[in-house]
C-alpha cells in the first residue's frame, strides 16, 4: 500500500545496475535488434524453401574459419563477463583485462570474418544467395563494431576511473549488448552453416 | 465473317464491373457470401448506432450544469453488456468463418474438367492472351477472350514486368499476375454475354487502362471465333493494303506480331485478328477507324506514358495502313 | 545536502509553501531563447511540437486528397497528369499513415503520460528529445523529393519489381526507402521510452491494474513497434541494396518478389494497430469522465487492447490473399482476422455500457468520442468483410477497401485524436476551446466524412478498383464520386474548423483551471497547463480514479495528492517497481542539452549521403553522430565529493 510519507529503507540515488532504467532501455534495444535479425533470417529461409537445394552456389559451406570464429565470440562474451564482475567488486585490474579480453576477442573475429568474407567464390551482386549470405554476415558484423567501440569506451572510462562498484551501468550495459551480439550469431551461423544439413 | 455483333444483340451486366450478381459458379457462392455478410454487417451497424444513439438521447443530463455538479456514480450492470455483446458476436463470427470455410472449397476448382486452358500474361499495360493447344491448336491474341458458355476454363496467370491483378468481376475473384511464378484461376460464364474486367493491382502509369474483356458465347459461335482466330492473316487483297502492309512490317513489326505476315515483334500484342475485337488499347478505345488511327498517331495523349511511342504516318502511308489493318479479321 | 550520498531515504513535503514551486521550477525550467528551445527534453515541450507537426502533415495530407478528389470528380478528367496523381495518392498514404497518425499519438503521449502517472518525465527525456528531431527530419527529407517532383510513386506499400530500379529508376524510391529507416529510428526510441516509463517510473501506489488506459493502449503500440518496425525498414534497406548494389532479394530472376509483401505486411498490420490503439485509449479515459462514471470493463478492455496487438503480428497475409496461396494459408489467415474482431467488441460494448449505466454530458469532446464508436463499427464490419478470403478476391484492391481503411483510420484515429484534443486542450494550454464552434466543428466533420466515405462502399462493389488516375464515363460510377468528392470538401472544412477554433481560443479562449472537466485522473490534479517539474510532490494513488476516490468510496486506501516525496535535490523523480510501483529507486534526470538535436542532425547527414550517393558526407555524418553519443553518454561524477573507485583489483 502506498504512503504518502516514504517510511522504507534508503534508495539507491542514480543507476544501478539491473534497476537502473539504462538496463531496461538496453533490453528494448535487444527487443528491436533481434526482431531485425529475426526478419532477416526469415528472409533467408524464405528464399531457401521458394528455391530448394539448388538455390546455393555453396550449399553446405566449410565452418573451417566460422567455427573456430564462434568460439572466439562466445569466449569474448565471458571476457566481457569476468571483467563486469570485476567492476562489481571494485577490481579495477580485472575490470580493464576482462574488458580489454573482449575488445581483442572481437577484433580477432573480425578479421577472421573478412578472410571468411574474401575466401567465398560468390558476392552479394552475383546470387541471392550471396546478397542474404553477405547482408546478414554484414548486419552481424555492423553490430560487432557498434559493439567494440561501446566496449573501447567503457573501458577508456574505466581506466580513467569513472565508475565505482555501486555506479559502473556502462559496463554492465555494454556487456548485456556484446552478449546479445554473441547470440545473434549462434542464430546466423545456425542458419548458414547448420541448417542447411538439415534442409538439404 | 463478321467482324463485330453489334453491341445492342449481347448481353452485357447493366453495372459493367459490379458483382453484386454474378454468372458463373467461381463467382457465384461469393456473391451469397458478399449478401450474407453485407447483410449482417449492416445490422451491426444499425444496431449499434441505436443502442449509441439512444444512450446519448435517454441517459443524456439536461442543462449545463458544471460537471463538478454532476454525481459521479459507478451504476450497476455494466459488466452484462460486455459479456452479452462478446457472446453474441462470437457466435456470429464462428458462423461466418464456417461460411467462409465452405465458400473457399467450392471456388477452388471446378466441377468439371476445363474446357479450355489459356495462358493470360499481364505487361504494363495490355493483357496477353495464349489459348493453349497442341501446336496449329495454340494461338495468342490481347485484351480480348472468348470462352464457350458453361464450360469451366482454366487460366494460367503469369506477369511480363511487374505484378498486375486479374479481374472479371462478373464471373471470378482476382488472382494476381506475380513474374517468376505461375498462378492458376478459373472461370466460368453460364450466360451468353460480354463480361468486363480490369487490372486491379497498382503497376505503373496507365494502371487506370487497362481493362480487357471475357466474351461467352454458344459452343458453335465459340469454334467458329476459334478457329478464325487460328487462322494466320490473310494476304491482301488489293495493292493498296499490300503496300500498307510493307507500312505495317516497317513501321510497326518491331514490336507487333501479324501471323502470315513478317511483322514478328514481341513488344506489344499480337494484331493478327486486330479487327475482331471490339476495344483499343486494352479496353481504352472502340475499335472504330478513327480511334485506331489517333492511337497509332498518338497514343501518349490517350495512354500517358503507354510503351507505344506516337508514329506520324504520312497521310498516302496512312491510307495504306489503315487499309490493310481493316483487313485483319 | 552538500555531502554526497548514494542512497537516501527520500523527503516527503506537504503542498503549500510557494518557495517549493520556484526552487523546482529553477530546476526543471527549460533555458531561454533557441538554445534553451533546442536542449529542452521536457516532455510536455516535445509533446506540443509532436501535436504542432503532425497536425501540419494532417494538413498536407488533406489537400493532397482534395487534389485526388478533384481529379476523380468526374470521368476522363484531366486536371493531373497520371504521374503527378501517382505521387499524389502515394504522398498522401505515406504522410496519413506515417507522418500524422503515429506522431500524433506519440505526442499526447508524450505530453500525458508522466502526468498520468505521476511522474516528473519520460524514463530517457533525451531519447524523447531525439524521436522528435529524427520524425521533422524524416518528414522534411521525404518531402525533399515530392516538391520537385521526385516524390515516391508506387503507392505507400511500395510493391516490388514495381519499385524496383529496372521500372521506377529515378530517385523517387530511394527517397522514400531512406526516408521511412530514418523515421523507424525515431519510432523505435519513442517506443523504447514508453515501455521503460511505464515499467519504472509510475508514481507510488499505481500498480499496474490502476494506470490509465491510454497508458495500456501506448504501452502496448510501443511494444509492437519495437518488434514489427524492424520489418519495414529491413523490407526498405534491402530494396535499396537492390537498387544501387544490384543485389538479388526481390528481383523476379533470382529473388522473390513476394518476399517484399511478407516483410512490408509483417510490419503493416502490427502498425495500423499501433496507431489506433492508443487513440482507443483516450476514448476509454475521456468518455467516462463524460458519463460521470469510471469506464465499465476496465481489465477487459486492457486484455483487449494487449490480445488485438498480439493477434494483430498472425493476420499480416489477409493483405496477400489474392497472390497465389495454399487453401489452408487462406483459411489459416482468415480465420484469424475474423477472431481479431471480437477483442474490438469488448471495447464497443464496453464504450456504450459505460453510456448506458452512466449520465452522459454532452460536450464536444464527448460528441467525438461517441461518434467514433460509430464509426469504428461501421470500419470493423468491413474489415471482417475483407477477412473472407474469397470475398476479399472481389473487394481487395476496390475503393470498398478504400473506403474500410479511412473508416478505421479517421474513425479510429483522427475522431478520438479530436475529441482528445477537446478534452485535453485545456490541459496543455491552460484555455478552453469553444464548446459552440466545437459543434459546427464536430457535425461537419461527421458530416462531410460519412458522405465521401459511406458510398465508396458501394462504389467498391461496383467495382471500381483503387489507385486509379481516372475512370470511364458509364461504369456506374460517375455520380457516385462527385458526392464523394462534395464530401471530401465538406469533410476538408470541418478539419479546418478544427484549427480555427484552436487559433481563437489559444488567443480568446476561457481559463480553463485545473480540473474543468471534473476528471478522475493525476493529470487533472496539476495547473492548466502545467508547471515544468509536474508535481512538485509527487502524489500516491491508491484506485484508478484518484480525484473521484471520495465520491466512489470503494477504495480502501487514500491517494494523497497534497503531500508525498520532494525529490528536489536536482532533476529527480521516484522509479517504482514495474508491477505494484513502490519505489524503489531515485532516477537522476537529465539537464538539457543538444545532444539529441545533434545526432539528429548526424542522422540526417548520414541519409542523405546516402540518398545522393555523396558517401563522404555520410561518413561526416557518422562523424557527428559519434560525437553527439559521446556527450550524451560520457559518465559524470555527479558530485564533487563522490568516492573515486577503490585503487584495488
Amino acid at each position: 500500500m502506498a504512503e504518502a510519507t516514504y517510511r522504507g529503507e534508503a534508495l539507491p540515488v542514480g543507476a544501478r545496475g539491473r534497476n537502473s532504467v539504462g538496463w531496461w532501455g538496453v533490453l528494448c534495444l535487444i527487443a528491436t535488434e533481434a526482431s531485425l535479425f529475426a526478419y532477416l533470417l526469415f528472409s533467408y529461409y524464405f528464399m531457401a524453401v521458394q528455391r530448394g537445394a539448388a538455390w546455393s552456389p555453396d550449399p553446405h559451406p566449410t565452418m573451417k574459419l566460422a567455427g573456430p570464429n564462434t568460439i572466439i565470440l562466445l569466449l569474448s562474451s565471458g571476457a566481457a563477463w569476468w571483467g563486469e564482475q570485476g567492476a562489481k567488486q571494485g577490481r579495477r585490474g580485472r575490470q580493464l583485462l576482462g574488458l580489454g579480453l573482449a575488445i581483442g576477442l572481437g577484433l580477432v573475429f573480425l578479421i577472421v570474418q573478412g578472410f571468411e568474407w574474401k575466401a567465398k567464390k560468390y558476392s552479394v551482386s552475383s546470387s541471392s544467395y550471396g546478397s542474404l549470405y553477405f547482408t546478414i554476415t554484414g548486419f552481424h558484423m555492423a553490430h560487432v563494431v557498434v559493439g567494440l567501440l561501446m566496449l573501447m569506451a567503457v573501458w577508456i572510462w574505466s581506466a580513467m576511473g569513472l565508475f565505482n562498484p555501486r555506479r559502473h551501468a556502462p559496463v554492465s550495459l555494454s556487456a548485456l549488448y556484446w552478449h546479445f551480439v554473441d547470440v545473434v550469431w549462434l542464430t546466423v551461423f545456425f542458419s548458414f552453416y547448420l541448417s542447411p544439413y538439415l534442409m538439404w | 465473317m463478321a467482324a463485330q455483333i453489334p453491341a445492342a444483340a449481347v448481353f452485357t451486366p447493366a453495372s459493367p464491373m459490379g458483382f453484386w450478381q454474378t454468372y458463373g459458379p467461381r463467382a457465384d457462392p461469393v456473391t451469397a457470401l458478399n449478401w450474407g455478410f453485407s447483410a449482417l454487417s449492416i445490422a451491426v451497424v444499425v444496431i449499434v448506432t441505436a443502442l449509441v444513439v439512444a444512450g446519448v438521447a435517454t441517459r443524456a443530463h439536461r442543462g449545463a450544469a458544471p460537471m463538478a455538479d454532476l454525481p459521479v456514480v459507478r451504476g450497476p450492470g455494466g459488466m452484462r453488456w460486455i459479456y452479452i455483446g462478446t457472446a453474441l458476436t462470437l457466435v456470429a463470427l464462428v458462423g461466418s468463418l464456417a461460411w467462409t470455410v465452405a465458400v473457399l472449397a467450392a471456388v477452388n476448382s471446378p466441377a468439371s474438367k476445363p474446357a479450355l486452358t489459356l495462358e493470360v500474361t499481364g505487361h504494363q499495360w495490355w493483357w496477353e492472351v495464349t489459348y493453349e493447344g497442341d501446336p496449329g491448336e495454340s494461338f495468342t491474341t490481347a485484351n480480348e477472350i472468348h470462352i464457350p458458355v458453361g464450360q469451366p476454363v482454366l487460366v494460367k496467370l503469369k506477369g511480363a514486368d511487374v505484378i498486375h491483378s486479374f479481374w472479371v468481376p462478373a464471373l471470378t475473384g482476382k488472382t494476381d499476375t506475380i513474374p517468376g511464378r505461375t498462378n492458376v484461376a478459373w472461370l466460368q460464364a453460364d450466360r451468353p454475354g460480354v463480361y468486363r474486367g480490369q487490372c486491379v493491382e497498382y503497376c505503373g502509369v496507365q494502371h487506370a487502362h487497362m481493362a480487357l474483356f471475357v466474351r461467352a458465347d454458344p459452343p458453335a459461335e465459340f469454334r467458329a471465333w476459334r478457329d478464325g482466330q487460328l487462322r494466320p492473316a490473310p494476304a491482301p487483297a488489293t495493292a493498296q493494303a499490300g503496300a500498307g502492309e510493307q507500312v505495317f512490317v516497317s513501321r510497326c513489326g518491331a514490336c507487333h506480331t501479324v501471323r502470315g505476315s513478317d511483322a514478328g515483334g514481341a513488344a506489344g500484342p499480337d494484331l493478327t485478328h486486330l479487327m475482331t475485337r471490339t476495344t483499343l488499347a486494352a479496353g481504352t478505345l472502340p475499335n472504330t477507324v478513327g480511334a485506331l488511327l489517333g492511337w497509332i498517331e498518338d497514343p501518349q495523349s490517350v495512354k500517358p506514358g503507354a510503351r507505344m511511342p506516337p508514329t506520324y504516318v504520312p497521310p498516302p502511308q496512312l491510307a495504306e495502313l489503315s487499309a490493310y489493318l481493316e483487313t485483319l479479321k | 545536502m552538500s555531502a554526497w550520498e548514494d542512497a537516501r531515504v527520500p523527503e516527503s513535503a506537504r503542498l503549500g509553501s510557494p518557495s517549493l514551486g520556484e526552487r523546482l521550477e529553477a530546476i526543471w525550467g527549460d533555458g531561454p531563447g533557441l538554445r534553451g528551445w533546442i536542449a529542452s527534453v521536457d516532455h510536455k515541450e516535445i509533446g506540443k511540437r509532436y501535436i504542432v507537426t503532425a497536425f501540419a502533415f494532417l494538413v498536407l495530407g488533406g489537400l493532397e486528397a482534395v487534389a485526388i478528389r478533384a481529379q476523380l470528380a468526374g470521368p476522363d478528367l484531366r486536371l493531373l497528369s497520371p504521374e503527378a496523381y501517382d505521387q499524389l495518392f502515394t504522398m498522401h498514404g505515406v504522410t496519413m499513415i506515417f507522418l500524422y497518425a503515429g506522431p500524433i499519438l506519440s505526442g499526447f503521449a508524450n505530453f500525458l503520460w508522466p502526468l498520468l502517472l505521476g511522474s516528473r518525465d519520460m524514463a530517457f527525456p533525451r531519447l524523447n528529445a531525439l524521436s522528435y528531431w529524427v520524425y521533422i527530419a524524416a518528414g522534411l527529407f521525404m518531402y525533399a523529393g515530392f516538391v520537385v517532383g521526385r516524390g515516391p510513386d508506387d503507392g505507400w506499400f511500395n510493391y516490388v519489381p514495381y519499385a524496383s530500379r529496372e521500372f521506377d529508376p529515378g530517385i523517387n524510391i530511394d527517397i522514400y526507402a531512406l526516408g521511412l529507416i530514418l523515421l523507424g529510428i525515431s519510432t523505435t526510441v519513442g517506443s523504447a521510452n514508453f515501455v521503460v516509463t511505464f515499467l519504472r517510473t509510475r508514481c507510488p501506489g499505481m500498480s499496474i491494474n490502476r494506470v490509465p488506459i491510454l497508458t495500456w493502449g501506448t504501452l502496448t503500440a510501443s511494444v509492437g513497434n519495437l518488434l514489427a518496425v524492424p520489418s519495414v525498414s529491413l523490407a526498405f534497406f534491402l530494396l535499396w541494396m537492390d537498387r544501387q548494389f544490384g543485389t538479388h532479394f526481390y528481383d523476379t530472376a533470382q529473388g522473390q518478389p513476394l518476399l517484399w509483401q511478407h516483410l512490408f505486411w509483417m510490419f503493416g498490420h502490427p502498425w495500423v494497430y499501433a496507431i489506433v490503439l492508443p487513440a482507443m485509449g483516450m476514448v476509454s479515459d475521456g468518455l467516462p469522465t463524460f458519463c460521470r462514471r469510471p469506464l465499465v470493463g476496465y481489465t477487459p478492455v486492457a486484455l483487449a487492447t494487449v490480445t488485438t496487438m498480439a493477434l494483430g503480428f498472425g493476420v499480416w497475409v489477409h493483405h496477400m490473399f489474392a497472390t497465389g496461396l495454399p487453401s489452408l494459408a487462406l483459411s489459416f489467415f482468415s480465420g484469424a482476422s475474423i477472431v481479431i474482431v471480437i477483442p474490438s467488441a469488448v471495447a464497443v460494448f464496453a464504450w456504450t455500457a459505460t453510456i448506458w449505466t452512466g449520465r452522459p454530458v454532452i460536450t464536444t469532446a464527448f460528441l467525438f468520442f461517441a461518434g467514433m464508436i460509430v464509426l469504428f463499427v461501421i470500419g470493423g464490419v468491413s474489415g471482417f468483410m475483407t477477412a473472407a478470403a474469397p470475398l476479399d478476391w472481389q473487394l481487395t484492391d476496390t475503393y470498398f477497401v478504400v473506403a474500410h481503411l479511412h473508416y478505421v483510420l479517421i474513425g479510429i484515429n483522427v475522431f478520438p485524436v479530436a475529441g482528445g484534443l477537446y478534452y485535453w486542450f485545456p490541459k496543455i494550454t491552460g484555455r478552453m476551446l469553444d464548446e459552440r464552434l466545437g459543434r459546427w466543428n464536430f457535425w461537419t466533420m461527421f458530416a462531410g466524412f460519412n458522405i465521401a466515405f459511406l458510398p465508396m462502399h458501394l462504389l467498391g462493389v461496383l467495382g471500381m478498383p483503387r489507385r486509379v488516375y481516372t475512370y470511364p464515363a458509364g461504369m456506374g460510377w460517375s455520380a457516385t464520386n462527385l458526392a464523394i468528392s462534395l464530401g471530401a470538401v465538406l469533410f476538408a472544412i470541418g478539419v479546418l474548423l478544427l484549427f480555427v477554433n484552436v487559433w481563437l481560443s489559444l488567443r480568446r479562449g476561457a481559463p480553463a483551471g485545473d480540473n474543468p472537466w471534473d476528471a478522475p485522473t493525476l493529470e487533472w490534479a496539476t495547473s492548466s497547463p502545467p508547471p515544468a517539474y509536474n508535481f512538485a510532490v509527487i502524489p500516491s494513488v491508491a484506485s484508478r480514479h484518484p480525484l473521484w476516490e471520495e465520491r466512489l468510496g470503494e477504495s480502501e486506501g487514500r491517494s494523497r495528492l497534497d503531500e508525498g516525496l520532494l525529490l528536489d535535490r536536482g532533476r529527480e523523480t521516484i522509479g517504482t517497481t514495474p508491477l505494484d510501483a513502490e519505489p524503489d529507486l531515485i532516477l537522476e534526470m537529465p539537464a538539457d542539452t543538444a545532444a539529441p538535436f545533434i545526432l539528429a542532425v548526424g542522422l540526417a547527414i548520414l541519409f542523405t549521403g546516402a540518398a545522393g550517393h555523396w558517401w563522404w558526407a555520410s561518413g561526416g555524418g557518422v562523424a557527428v553522430i559519434a560525437i553527439a553519443l559521446l556527450m550524451w553518454f560520457w559518465p559524470r561524477r555527479v558530485h564533487a565529493d563522490e568516492p573515486a573507485e577503490p585503487a584495488h583489483g
